[in-house]
């Protein structure tokens, strides 16, 4: 009997939540984001009211519903016990000990008897205090105000109202409300639609109107009405079926995750069918075949084993299957007059050649201060030459430089095609295809085609170095000119994209090795700009402000490879950021000598130095040939500077021939004379002279050795001695 | 009249306006110069009809009543792929926009559905909702063609025999005959002309507006829209000038619309006032 009524009142504690927003179609796109906002929200919410007891929460979204559920909610929040304190007790209590009116007003007060007031030791004394319980409110009544609070701060990029100006915003239009605590409905309003039981099935094939009773069988009363409301759920069918249906055909699917999470978003009850096309339409480059089917239709493109396209794709319908094969032949009668459209411009834009577009390119505006294409593609050509003529050293050949420069002049020219103008993600694509049809020499048109590359951080880089030459100068030109025009990104606006204008000129520069200073870069194309025919000055403020931004890419790319620190790239920034690929070795030294024994110490050191000579102040020609060896006072300062001349001559060999770890190494080896130092010697002496010259020891060792890596960058793990 | 979309219409544009509850029908051929191709294209067309819907406010039902509509023209809705998918309109030349769909019916874009939230620069409450069904496209899949041309226009013409002709004529002119100069000088004459009207209106009492041909303003807008989308066929404006002229059109647009609700306004409180004298 007694175990039976402990599970009843355990029962009683606790009870399962269902909250279910049905709502008209939500943006495929912005679903993956709302599902974790709606979680993060609610999680806030029953964490500060005190209504979660350790059971997670689970949130669910289709196109025509957000929903969270959990198994176990508490039916009320626990009581709290909360101290008051009252009188002091020196004035609540007479020199009898008996209470005193004071005692006695705040036991009314407090509503307990002068016997239950306890007394409190505070800093300030003994303090008369009463213990006070505050009920906690029942789930329900703090859900029914908490939920619509949660609903309205979802975020979205732009909302919309339907009821009135000032009624509720939302993503779309709020149609029905699921809201039950341990299966009751709970009561409030969401915009025009009350709270209840009743949920919609799909909008063809499921019941329009379905009772729930609460969290346990939810996901299951909806796919018995054919919505799938777990993500998870609609992808793994998606994903099944369609390796299914290429698979009947001895089929690959062109892989595409993006498309995979899109179509899982897309639809309540997602299947595939599989349609075919005309393969006179093969002849058009596979680019377009799949950018239409991808981008326009949505569907899935088909390779044969030898990996050229199939005429054949795969579309996800939001249904159970396509029963009388009427959503297949119209998908297929679709994607025809896609290609039909695609084949029009193709032939169209080939009846001239793609340089005969250049002239078009002067009325088409990049940037209203920066000009047209056609001043911009002035500029890229400029840079370009002027990159690539430098990389003779490096290996270039002259037909190279030619190639660069030619697909400099041509690159921006598809903008104004047919094609580009109706498949605008296909720039440079575009231009490298028609470039090829119209045999230009090979190396031009995949500089063509590559030159907007890498378009993020797991792109690939242009593959020949004309393209790479054509890249790099579309990038230092939109940056340079951007900023000069004082189109600086911020925070999430940056619509020249610029951050990944940089991030690419990092990545190419990094995979390259390509010599390229990024100041000497960045003053070339301030100098396109101010020699052009808009006459755009460009400070050497701004100069530095693109250095700063393009520094803050590199330690993001490097950071993303994963193999350096962000203390070690700092550290060989810091030394010098001329030569991103020198510091890059720069870098790779430090790395390899992180982990010895003298490496980390000594960084401490340098930390303390560096810290010692800010309190100072520098002054100018403290270098270690400045130090006066008739100054010194202590054996350790002697030694140090005897053995830090020695080194810094075996350095200088080193650096010389880019032996950067054995200088790094031959550095580290002071550290038990810098340690030493430190132990024998006091820095701040009082005779001035003395003083000075021992600063002059510490600031020319700091100098003299921070060339390759500024060791006090480098983070240590134990504050060391 | 030219227009772009049934939208432009003063039946939507200026009937969604204000507290009125209102529902109107009705085809709207609309011309798009720089759509035209020759008739060449089976899919594009310069001018093409479009049903267009505007319920105000919209009622809660919206989406359910327009899928039986669809069903009423005869598609069997489990046998084919209908899907709402995001597409929010925008017009800057009308200072208008709402959020809403584009209807796919197995994958071919047949409706475009909004939400209303702006028109003329002024919000809109209650929201109406519009449905602008692509009637061309629409016939052509329920009569499973695959040209618009070879829809059955009648029992004994395609659309074709009457329409091809306007096709090859209106895209030679909006492409190669249309005057820039002559086409500039309209736009500035209409521009001039809704300027006119406005500015008598600005100037009258709430009372005396009541008279100002407010209507005619708004064609003489919407003539400036079609002679701005003429000029643009003709490839003869650059893209800060693009910006301008749709700046000097929204403006039009967005005067007639504040001085439209004004007059309801005044005409409903005289109504008002007739009302309770009686």
């Amino acid at each position: 009997m007694k175990m039976k009524g402990s599970a009843k009142a355990s029962a009683k504690v606790a009870v399962d939540f269902l909250f279910e927003i049905g709502c008209e179609e939500i943006p495929a796109g912005m679903l993956p984001g709302a599902v974790r906002e709606l979680k993060v929200i609610l999680e806030k919410y029953l964490a500060a009211h005190k209504l979660t007891d350790g059971a997670a929460i689970e949130v669910y979204g289709a196109p025509r519903r957000l929903a969270v559920s959990c198994v176990s909610l508490r039916i009320k929040q626990p009581d709290e016990i909360k101290e008051v304190t009252g009188p002091p007790k020196s004035v609540a209590y007479d020199a009898e000990g008996k209470p005193t009116r004071a005692a006695e007003s705040f036991a009314q007060k407090m509503n307990v008897p002068v016997a239950k007031l306890a007394i409190t030791a505070t800093s300030k004394g003994d303090y008369l205090s009463a213990r006070q319980v505050i009920l906690g409110r029942p789930a329900g009544a703090i859900l029914e105000e908490v939920l619509p609070r949660a609903v309205a701060e979802i975020p979205w990029p732009r909302s919309m109202y339907w009821t009135s100006a000032n009624g509720l915003h939302f993503i779309r239009p709020v149609r029905w409300v699921v809201a039950l605590l341990g299966g009751k409905p709970l009561k409030f309003q969401l915009g025009d639609a009350a709270a209840g039981n009743w949920s919609s099935g799909h909008r063809f094939l499921g019941k329009s109107k379905i009772p729930l009773s609460g969290a346990k069988d939810y996901v299951q009363k909806l796919r018995t009405n054919f919505v799938l409301v777990r993500p998870e759920d609609r992808k793994q069918k998606i994903e099944g079926e369609l390796r299914r249906l290429a698979g009947s055909k001895g089929l690959r699917i062109h892989e595409d995750v993006h498309l995979v999470d899109l179509v899982t978003y897309l639809n309540e009850y997602p299947s595939g069918i599989m349609g075919s096309f005309d393969p006179s339409f093969l002849e058009l480059p596979e680019e377009i075949l799949i950018t239409v089917m991808r981008d326009h239709q949505k569907y899935f493109a088909l390779e044969r084993k030898d990996g050229t396209l199939a005429p054949n794709f795969l579309a996800v319908i939001n249904l159970d299957k396509d029963k009388a094969g009427h959503i297949r032949a119209g998908h297929e009668r679709v994607l025809r007059a896609r290609f039909s459209d695609a084949r029009f411009f193709w032939e169209t834009d080939q009846k001239c050649r793609l340089a005969d577009y250049l002239p078009k390119l002067g009325a088409v505006t990049y940037q209203e201060k920066l000009g047209s294409y056609g001043e911009k593609v002035e500029r890229i050509r400029e840079l370009a030459r002027w990159l690539s003529e430098q990389w003779f050293a490096s290996g270039i050949s002259k037909a190279s430089v030619a190639a660069a420069d030619r697909a400099a002049e041509l690159c921006k020219c598809d903008l104004v095609t047919e094609m580009v103008r109706e498949f605008t993600e296909l720039q440079g694509v575009v231009g490298g295809l028609y470039a090829k049809s119209q045999e230009e020499p090979e190396e031009v048109a995949w500089a063509v085609y590559d030159h907007y590359k890498p378009a993020g951080i797991e792109d690939s880089i242009p593959r020949n170095i004309a393209g790479q030459a054509v890249a790099l100068a579309d990038k230092f030109d939109s940056l340079v000119g951007c900023f000069a025009v004082g189109l600086v990104p911020s925070g999430s606006s940056d619509p020249f994209a610029l951050r990944r204008a940089a991030m690419g000129i990092v990545k190419i520069l990094v995979e390259t090795g390509l010599p390229v200073s990024l100041p000497l870069t960045i003053a070339r194309a301030a100098r396109s700009l101010a020699n052009g025919s808009r006459k755009i000055a460009v400070s050497l403020q701004t100069e530095k402000q693109v250095l700063d931004f393009l520094l803050d890419r590199v330690r993001f790319v490097l950071k993303e490879r994963g193999n350096l620190a962000y203390d070690e790239i700092n550290a060989a920034l810091a030394a010098g950021t001329d030569d991103l690929v020198d510091a890059l070795r720069r870098m790779e030294a430090v790395r390899g000598i992180r982990k010895t024994k003298n490496f980390e110490p000594l960084a401490v050191s340098f930390k303390r130095i560096r810290k010692i000579i800010e309190k100072a102040g520098p002054e100018a020609g403290w270098r270690l040939s400045a130090v006066r060896s008739d100054l010194f006072q202590e054996k350790a300062e002697r030694e140090l500077h005897a053995q830090a001349s020695a080194t810094m001559k075996e350095v200088e060999q080193h650096k010389r021939s880019g032996r950067y770890r054995e200088a790094l190494q031959e550095i580290a080896k002071l550290r038990p004379a810098v340690d030493n130092f430190f132990d024998g010697v006091m820095v701040m002496a009082e005779d001035e002279q003395i003083r000075k010259n021992r600063l002059t020891l510490l600031a020319g060792l700091l100098s003299g050795f921070s060339t390759i890596a500024d060791f006090s960058e480098i983070v240590t793990v134990e504050p060391g001695k | 009249m030219e227009v772009g979309a049934g939208t432009m219409h003063p039946e939507t544009f200026l009937r969604v306006l204000g507290p009125d509850p209102y529902r109107v029908v009705y085809v709207q051929p609309s011309r798009r110069p720089a759509d035209g191709r020759y008739g060449e294209n089976p899919n594009r067309l310069f001018k093409h009809h479009q049903l267009q819907v505007i319920l105000k406010p919209s009622p809660a039902d919206i989406q359910n009543l327009y899928l039986d509509s669809l069903e009423a023209i005869g598609l069997d809705l489990a046998a084919h792929d209908v899907r709402f998918e995001e597409d929010n309109w925008e017009s800057p030349t009308l200072g208008a926009w709402g959020m809403g769909w584009q209807v796919l019916l197995d994958g071919l874009e047949i409706t475009q559905f909004t939400y209303f939230q702006q028109s003329g620069g002024v919000d809109l409450d209650p929201v109406p909702a519009e449905l602008t069904y692509g009637l061309d496209r629409i016939c052509a899949y329920l009569q499973r063609v695959d040209s618009v041309y070879d829809v059955r226009w009648s029992d004994d013409r395609s659309y074709g025999q009457v329409r091809l002709l306007e096709e090859q004529q209106f895209s030679a002119y909006n492409f190669e005959y249309a005057d820039p100069v002559i086409t500039r000088k309209l736009f500035e004459l209409h521009e001039k002309e809704a300027g006119q009207l406005l500015d008598a209106s600005e100037k009258q009492s709430a009372a005396g507006k009541q008279r100002v041909p407010l209507l005619a303003a708004y064609d003489h807008c919407l003539k400036c829209s079609h002679l701005f989308n003429l000029l643009d066929s003709r490839g003869v404006i650059s893209t800060t000038e693009r910006a301008q002229l749709i700046g000097r059109i929204r403006q039009i647009a967005c005067r007639v619309a504040v001085d439209f609700l004004a007059q309801q306004s005044e005409a409903r409180s005289a109504s008002a006032v007739a009302e309770a004298a009686r």
